[in-house]
């Protein structure tokens, strides 16, 4: 199956080889060929962005809600730094992404050519793994196996920079085998005696929990299954990071919210105070951990994770398992069965009881308003209207972000779509252009911030151009509501630069980029906004005006453990929390 | 001590003992495979005390990366683990923790004296087994090579005779017994 073609021609047929559908990407001097090589095909359509960053964003919200790779194509020099940000965030958040980079012709590299830079050397620490083909003899071997390298293990972004006469230069194509990488090989099934050793920590628990994270998402939906499987099996409480939402249905009984910095308190408590922690797919980020010395200190900890350099990174666990979710889920789950394990019956109950009492607290709870929307009122009822269909939420990052993984009870993995690791403002408006590509049929939702949305909006005509109908749901508190947060809370309420001074008209904006706007500003029409939102067949910027001065809670403040939370009521009482110590550290 | 912080970041961890460790580090001779690891290094905090790097394998395009580094037991763990990952990285092997290495270093080192200076330099390069490589009427370079330590007592003995510059290789190290870094795992 060896046929001569162009460097450019052998991109689009490794992508078409590879099943991919989709290219997001923007041309420029350095990838013109591959763009001929575009022209000349239908396979792979290519999805023309307004920014190289949502580009690759909108590949991110393609991977993460499908599991496939997304696929990116930008030129060199500004194309490949515009790019960055996303990439980042993709490597954080484990995104399987292959960004091709046109780069300068290879006897001008290091000249400070026009749209030269080090692709490469810039892409090293944000990329799993990064290429310059500088032989056209090696861009087969090289495309195949950036999708390998982005897939397999803990998946991740990988650059593929391909100077400008490789696009141009003849070479036999064909579809390697076997990989040159021999020092890669993920290891996915996990030793069968530590897990046979956590499976017996877990019969003998008395306050067990499960911790769950993006791994399992990744992992494919079989990893959430024999998730669901297992916990079910073993009737212990069950809390996830961000990245894990949706892994395990939030309707479930045994579910206990989103743990960590702004998670529940039943969650965090239960961190704490737990004799056994299964943790899966997840790193223990300093987002869940709080303070590292008191973290769960009574615990004995059982850790799964592909990634060995995840392990004893930040805490030291008890039985580290290195090995693919679904693979050890499914070990466990089987020896769990013919083990014919049960949990202590006894422990297990005082401890649903203890975990009720803590829930009974209410630790989510807000002040409802008549007169003006509280946003979280605002997901709440996002949900309701939202729950009984085929719906997708993208965010972008701050206080709506948190909100949103609070108040929108996700049922299945692959459906919440953010930026976790790296926390990139405006992520979400691309990421749902990416998701809505995927499921044409879908509601793609963005819970958005006025300010985070900004960041990004310029995609909204990327949206209107492949009518992609998706809806910008912005949160408007004319705030960086995390930022004023913190500067309440943390900095005397000097509110230094935070607010949203001289916003747009969303309902002109959407008008002008040929969008629809709704703006909603009263409790009593939200229902009926939120209804015209889904209807209308169009993207959707709709500007919900929220209660400006509302805190995200609870929170771990600063420096605190998991059992020193502060619920919203207390919010008052923090102020004795704080010193001048540690301002330098943000 | 845990005194509550105005930041969102978990407090710097307290000091631990620091420990030395040597790795071998075996990667795949490429493009860019340096950088990768240096900076690793960089990027994550990491130190470096030495470095050597030389392609040991031709035909499998194999190089042999040591680096002598510093941290805590739970750092060490880190840099292996993250090094590991790394995709041209074939092993890593803590020639510290297996115990039963080897660690050489060569260095030359330039001394410039007359008289009973330049007597004494050669008399005590013959006790270190050190060789004269270029010789001049008022100076001399030796090439020495063994334990850092060993390099590091010869250079201190050569101070007060005129010590003009020291080149050091870095550690290399190489496991003892039949068994080598590339063999066939498991």
């Amino acid at each position: 199956m060896s046929e001569e073609m162009s460097g450019a021609e052998m991109v689009i047929r490794a992508l078409a080889d590879q099943g991919v559908k989709h290219l997001f990407g923007y041309p420029g001097g350095a990838v013109l060929p591959i763009y001929d090589a575009i022209f000349a095909q239908d396979k792979v359509q290519h999805i023309l962005v307004r920014h190289e960053q949502g580009a690759v964003h909108a590949a991110e919200g393609y991977a993460r809600s499908t599991g496939k790779v997304g696929c990116v194509l930008v030129t060199s020099g500004p194309g490949a730094t515009n790019a960055v940000t996303g990439l980042t965030d993709a490597l954080m958040d484990s995104i399987p992404i292959v960004c091709i980079t046109g780069q300068v012709p290879t006897h001008l590299i290091g000249n400070d050519a026009f749209q030269e830079c080090d692709t490469v050397g810039i892409t090293r620490p944000c990329t799993k793994y990064n290429y310059l083909v500088k032989r056209i003899e090696d861009l087969p071997r090289v495309l195949h196996e950036a999708f390998h390298i982005a897939a397999s293990g803990r998946p991740g972004p990988v650059v593929v920079d391909i100077p400008k006469d490789i696009q141009f230069a003849k070479g036999i194509y064909s579809r390697p085998k076997d990989f040159a990488h021999t020092g890669y090989r993920p290891k996915v099934k996990g030793d069968l005696d530590k897990i046979k050793a956590a499976v017996e920590l877990m019969a003998h628990a008395k306050r067990p929990l499960f911790y769950t994270g993006g791994g399992v998402v990744n992992s494919g939906k079989h990893a959430s299954e024999l998730l669901r499987e297992l916990v079910k099996l073993a009737g212990f409480p069950i809390t996830s990071t961000l990245m894990g939402l949706g892994a395990f249905p939030a309707a479930d009984p045994q579910w206990m919210g989103m743990l960590g910095m702004h998670g529940t308190l039943e969650a965090n408590m239960a961190m704490h105070d737990c004799d056994v922690m299964i943790c899966i797919g997840a790193r223990f980020d300093d987002r869940i951990t709080g303070r590292v010395d008191a973290f769960s200190p009574g615990s004995k900890k059982i850790h799964v994770d592909i990634d060995p350099s995840s392990i004893n990174k930040n805490i030291h666990v008890d039985i580290p398992i290195v090995g693919d979710c679904a693979h050890v889920l499914e070990d466990m789950v089987r020896l769990w069965r013919t083990g014919a394990k049960h949990a202590d019956k006894k422990a297990l109950g005082d401890w649903w009881k203890q975990i009720d009492k803590w829930r009974g607290r209410k630790s989510l709870a807000y002040r409802a308003s008549n007169e003006v929307i509280k946003p979280q009122y605002a997901i709440q009822r996002l949900f309701e209207l939202t729950k009984d269909r085929d719906t997708y939420i993208t965010t972008e990052v701050g206080q709506h972000q948190m909100w949103a993984a609070q108040f929108y009870r996700f049922q299945e993995p692959n459906r919440w779509m953010t930026s976790g690791g790296l926390g990139t403002m405006g992520y979400g408006l691309p990421a749902s252009v990416g998701v809505q590509l995927a499921h044409p049929k879908s509601l793609v939702i963005d819970i958005a911030g006025e300010a985070s949305v900004l960041m990004t909006m310029q995609e909204i005509s990327t949206a209107v151009q492949y009518r992609l109908p998706v809806k910008i749901f912005i949160l408007n508190n004319q705030y960086m509501g995390m930022v004023r947060q913190w500067q309440e809370l943390l900095h005397g309420g000097r509110y230094s630069e935070s607010y949203s001074e001289a916003l747009p008209d969303f309902v002109k904006l959407a008008e002008a980029y040929h969008a629809h706007g709704i703006r909603c500003e009263k409790p009593g029409d939200l229902d009926h906004a939120i209804r015209e939102m889904i209807d209308v067949d169009k993207p959707v910027l709709f500007d919900c005006v929220v209660d400006p001065k509302e805190n995200c809670f609870p929170m771990i403040p600063s420096g605190r453990a998991h059992n020193e939370m502060i619920l919203g009521d207390a919010a008052e009482t923090l102020d004795e929390a704080i010193t001048e110590q540690g301002k330098v550290m943000v | 001590m845990n005194a509550p912080t105005t930041s969102h970041y978990p407090a710097a961890p307290k000091a631990q003992k620091q420990e030395s460790h040597t790795l071998s580090v075996l990667v795949d001779n490429e493009p860019g495979v340096l950088a990768r690891v240096i900076g690793l290094f960089a990027g994550r905090g990491y130190n470096i005390e030495s470095l050597t790097v030389s392609e040991t394998e031709h035909a499998k395009h194999l190089s042999l990366i040591t680096v002598v580094t510093t941290g805590t037991p739970m750092v060490i763990e880190q840099i292996k683990n993250q090094l590991d990952r790394l995709v041209p990285v074939h092993r890593v092997v803590d020639m510290t923790l297996a115990g039963n290495s080897i660690e050489r270093e060569l260095a030359m080192v330039k001394v410039r004296g007359k008289g009973e200076h330049r007597v004494e330099a050669l008399r005590l390069a013959d006790a270190f087994r050190a060789r004269v490589i270029d010789a001049t009427t008022e100076s001399f370079v030796f090439e020495l090579t063994g334990a850092s330590s060993k390099i590091e007592q010869f250079i201190a003995l050569m101070l007060p005779l005129g010590l003009i510059e020291v080149s050091r290789t870095g550690v290399v190290a190489i496991a003892r017994g039949p068994e080598g870094m590339s063999s066939p795992q498991k």
